[in-house]
């Protein structure tokens, strides 16, 4: 979800030179910061962001500018917190048995900024209306398991059912287990009533119930920041430390990162690539690298020449081993990536890197060469090798690396294949005109293991670009999903892993990390498992 | 004079619809799709798809497409942008800002080039001449972004004379830097234009009969020199204005300046058809009246030249 904004962000800085590091006045940031402690009432923290794509409706928006914007003015079920665990929100409990039927009681004395009380009816009136056929939300997906979903026409949800007014209960047409999970996500926060009467004014000017709101009526400038101020009614666990976060909107990181250098921004979660080299030293202690949950990789599809079947097994083995992962992290992103050991992110519950088969994830030259002459007896590679990505992102240096590794090693040719855009390159890759293998990349929504596998290598699943298909991985993700008990869930989908690294769907070559930095003028900055600050627990120093 | 403005005016009616169509049919032929893009790496349902397509109007055929457009245009309605938004609301806030910067820039570039122009053409292959047509070629040698790069970096960050970027400050004195590197980047060229338009004036048989009447220099060289050498530089810097107004692109994503360029590069990376096409027109109707006002301004310079 992520790609379509970060490439914006980034395309300018293909023309960048390097900066290096010193303070400067603060000409226009904001004059709070008086009076010291950790919790600062009057403190507003500024921080980096993009102009949200679609207006602010929790269901329709599915990137970082508005997701940023939606999770700090609205409060869920559940939360996420640093390491990603799940914690109750809004929800007092949330009960199954049978991972078919969610029983959920809400806390009381939870109210909208607007004085409405949130009730059972905010959220099933909210994912009623974000299910909708004919609403066209982006994120209507998230409903899909629920009883009554459709794809076809208008229906309602049938499987949601209001006990009282903090008591419902939730009926999936097919068991999984990580529901409860999912619920931290944007697209299941509540709605006050007032919403449905005109969501598009809503959505300019959103009331939620988070830990934030809206500072007024033009809180919003379009294209420049949004000031978000401390919600005073929050009832939950996150209370805010600061007085508020001004969120600015940047198109270039590089803007943001000398802003950032100058102490005009407090926090900037994305440091532009053409700063890597020097970010450290720049910032010293205030520079943050950490994984993040971004997997990237790349795929190849089951139904390109040379790549079906035993022969397309051996090749893909030895492709990936071909590829020299720990040179190419160091020497080309400076260290800002994780050489990949599984298909999902260390940021993930449940995340291991000892896999049975992870040895296929690692640098073996003979092996390698040996896996590709095996499967030149079966039919003899000719051509060129290549990896299509999009020319409108950082990608060229990175796919350039992979492909000299490959061509070292195997001895053929092997060259990078640019599309002009992002949204070229996917709409190839959907209809399937790609005819090389391609970069592709998942990050996820809720962390859960489940949310890394079953969309992109299931049969048939949505985002299965590569049309892979294996019983035995169905299988073990069907057994995952429908476990009561987490932690065998986990196990099934740890299992189900170990078949895609003997078949390799796609090849997994590292995790982003979070590239950050903050000002000397904040403390506690701490990254949560989606890569965003935790806005609340930041604090203004004296 | 009235009858020449008007058969201007109407020369631009076959522009704007040249334009419209030529924009319309260069996004619309643009590869990928907006739609898909939104969805990132996952794969909507094709249902989602289908009605989010239609609800732009981008499941009809071009002309189609085009026609839908141009009627909405001419009830004064620009269309809405893929965030919901109204383009002309989206207009009527960043057009301001880009203007404001665009003459900030344009006045500080004249007060530059004609002042040392003037004077490099006075003292003309003398040291000061020299430097300064050294330091033109140097500038004009230079790409856009290192001299904004340069001047973040220097001036911003070291040195913290002004704030790095503009953001939601649009005051006059927080666009300085923006202003000064968009000056320096026309200044070369028009530097040399006075320079070069001095010298001329300088060798007229009226600059002389001017001193052989007696007149001193601090007569002559404002009055008859500064005035008659000043026509390309004006016009020059009118054209340069509308350039100012169209290219400030890269200048506002260094300095994060909330205006015109900005925008525009954003609409067009999401491919969002109504922002991209409706600020080409704008923008293209604009310059095509500053290329109007600047043939009108060339008669209020040069008493000779008239129209009919």
């Amino acid at each position: 979800m992520r790609n379509t904004t970060s490439r914006m962000r980034r395309l300018l800085t293909a023309t960048a030179v390097a900066s290096v590091a010193a303070l400067a006045l603060a000409g226009c940031s904001n004059g709070g910061g008086e009076g010291g402690g950790s919790s600062d009432d009057a403190a507003i923290i500024t921080v980096n962001s993009t102009e949200p794509q679609k207006p602010l409706i929790p269901t329709n928006t599915n990137e970082v500018g508005g997701g940023k914007i939606l999770d700090s003015i609205f409060a869920g079920l559940i939360y996420y917190d640093v390491d990603g665990a799940v914690h109750n929100e809004v929800a007092k409990s949330i009960e199954t048995d049978d991972s078919v039927v969610w029983d959920i009681t809400l806390n009381e004395g939870w109210t909208f900024t607007n004085g409405e009380e949130v009730t059972s009816k905010s959220f099933v009136d909210a994912w009623n209306y974000g299910a909708l056929l004919s609403n066209e939300q982006l994120s209507s997906y998230f409903f899909e398991d629920i009883e009554g979903f459709s794809w076809e026409e208008d229906s309602e949800l049938t499987g949601l059912k209001i006990i009282d007014d903090y008591h419902f209960t939730v009926t999936l047409s097919h068991p999984a287990s990580d529901f409860g999970q999912r619920l931290g996500y944007s697209a299941f926060y509540p709605l006050p009533s007032v919403a449905f009467d005109d969501m598009k004014a809503f959505g300019e000017n959103p009331i939620g119930n988070g830990v934030y709101k809206l500072a007024g009526d033009d809180a919003w400038q379009h294209d420049v920041k949004i000031d978000l101020v401390k919600n005073e009614d929050y009832k939950g666990d996150r209370e805010a430390q600061n007085g508020g976060i001004t969120m600015k909107f940047y198109a270039n990181m590089d803007a943001a990162y000398a802003d950032l250098l100058s102490d005009q921004l407090d926090v900037l979660d994305e440091i532009p690539a053409s700063s890597f080299g020097t970010y450290e030293s720049d910032l010293g202690d205030r520079a943050v690298n950490q994984p993040s949950a971004v997997f990237e990789s790349f795929t190849i599809g089951q139904f390109l020449d040379h790549f079906k079947g035993e022969e397309g097994k051996l090749r893909r083995q030895a492709l990936s081993m071909s590829i020299n992962r720990d040179e190419i992290t160091d020497v080309i992103f400076e260290g800002t990536r994780t050489p990949a050991s599984d298909f999902t992110s260390p940021t993930i519950d449940g995340w291991s890197d000892s896999l049975d088969g992870a040895e296929v994830l690692e640098f073996n030259e003979k092996k390698a060469q040996e896996l590709w002459a095996q499967a030149d007896e079966i039919s003899p590679w000719e051509g060129t090798f290549k990896i299509a990505y999009n020319a409108d992102d950082n990608h060229q240096a990175w796919v350039d690396a992979v492909c000299n590794s490959i061509s070292n090693v195997l001895g053929i040719d092997a060259a990078g294949d640019a599309y002009p855009t992002f949204s070229e390159m996917r709409t190839k890759i959907t209809d399937r005109e790609i005819t090389t293998a391609h970069r592709s990349g998942w990050q996820a929504d809720y962390p859960g293991l489940y949310n890394f596998l079953g969309p992109l290598y299931g049969t048939g699943a949505g985002s299965n670009d590569g049309d892979y298909s294996s019983e035995e991985f169905d299988s073990l993700i069907k057994e995952g999903i429908s476990s009561t008990d987490p932690e065998v869930a986990n196990e099934k989908f740890q299992e189900a892993q170990e078949v895609l690294l003997e078949d390799l769907p796609a090849i997994p070559l590292w995790y982003e990390n979070v590239v950050a930095g903050y000002s000397t003028l904040v403390d506690n900055v701490e990254f949560g498992w989606n890569s965003v600050p935790l806005y609340y627990q930041i604090t203004k120093k004296a | 004079m009235l009858r020449y403005i008007l058969l201007r005016i109407l020369q631009a009616v076959p522009v704007f619809f040249g334009t419209t169509f030529l924009i319309y049919f260069m996004v619309f032929a643009m590869p990928g799709d907006p739609i898909l893009a939104m969805f990132g790496d996952k794969t909507p349902n094709p249902a989602v798809l289908e009605a989010l397509r239609a609800q732009y109007n981008l499941d009809k055929p071009f002309i189609v497409q085009y026609l839908l457009y141009i009627g909405d245009i001419f009830q004064g309605n620009f269309g809405i942008s893929y965030s919901g938004r109204e383009v002309s609301e989206i207009l009527v806030r960043t057009f301001p800002v880009t203007l404001k910067l665009a003459v900030m820039a344009v006045v500080l570039e004249l007060i530059l080039s004609i002042s040392i122009g003037l004077f490099s053409g006075i003292r003309k292959g003398k040291f000061f001449d020299n430097a300064m047509l050294i330091i033109s070629l140097v500038l004009m040698s230079l790409p856009i972004f290192v001299i904004a790069f340069l001047a973040q970096f220097f001036v911003a960050i070291q040195w913290g004379w002004a704030s790095p970027t503009v953001g939601g400050n649009t005051a006059w004195w927080n666009m300085l830097l923006p202003a000064i590197v968009l000056a320096l980047s026309l200044y070369a060229t028009s530097m040399r234009l006075m320079r070069g338009s001095t010298v001329e004036t300088l060798g007229n048989d009226f600059v002389r009969t001017a001193y052989s009447k007696g007149l001193g220099r601090r007569r002559v060289i404002p009055v008859h020199v500064l005035r008659n050498s000043l026509i390309p530089v004006v016009t020059n810097s009118a054209t340069n204005f509308g350039i100012l107004i169209v290219g400030a692109t890269v200048t506002e994503g260094i300095f994060n300046v909330p205006g015109v360029g900005n925008t525009l590069f954003q609409a067009i990376v999401r491919g969002e058809r109504p922002t991209v096409v409706s600020f080409v027109t704008v923008l293209v109707i604009f310059y095509v009246f500053l290329n109007i006002l600047v043939d009108l301004l060339y008669a209020v310079l040069d008493p000779r030249i008239r129209y009919v």
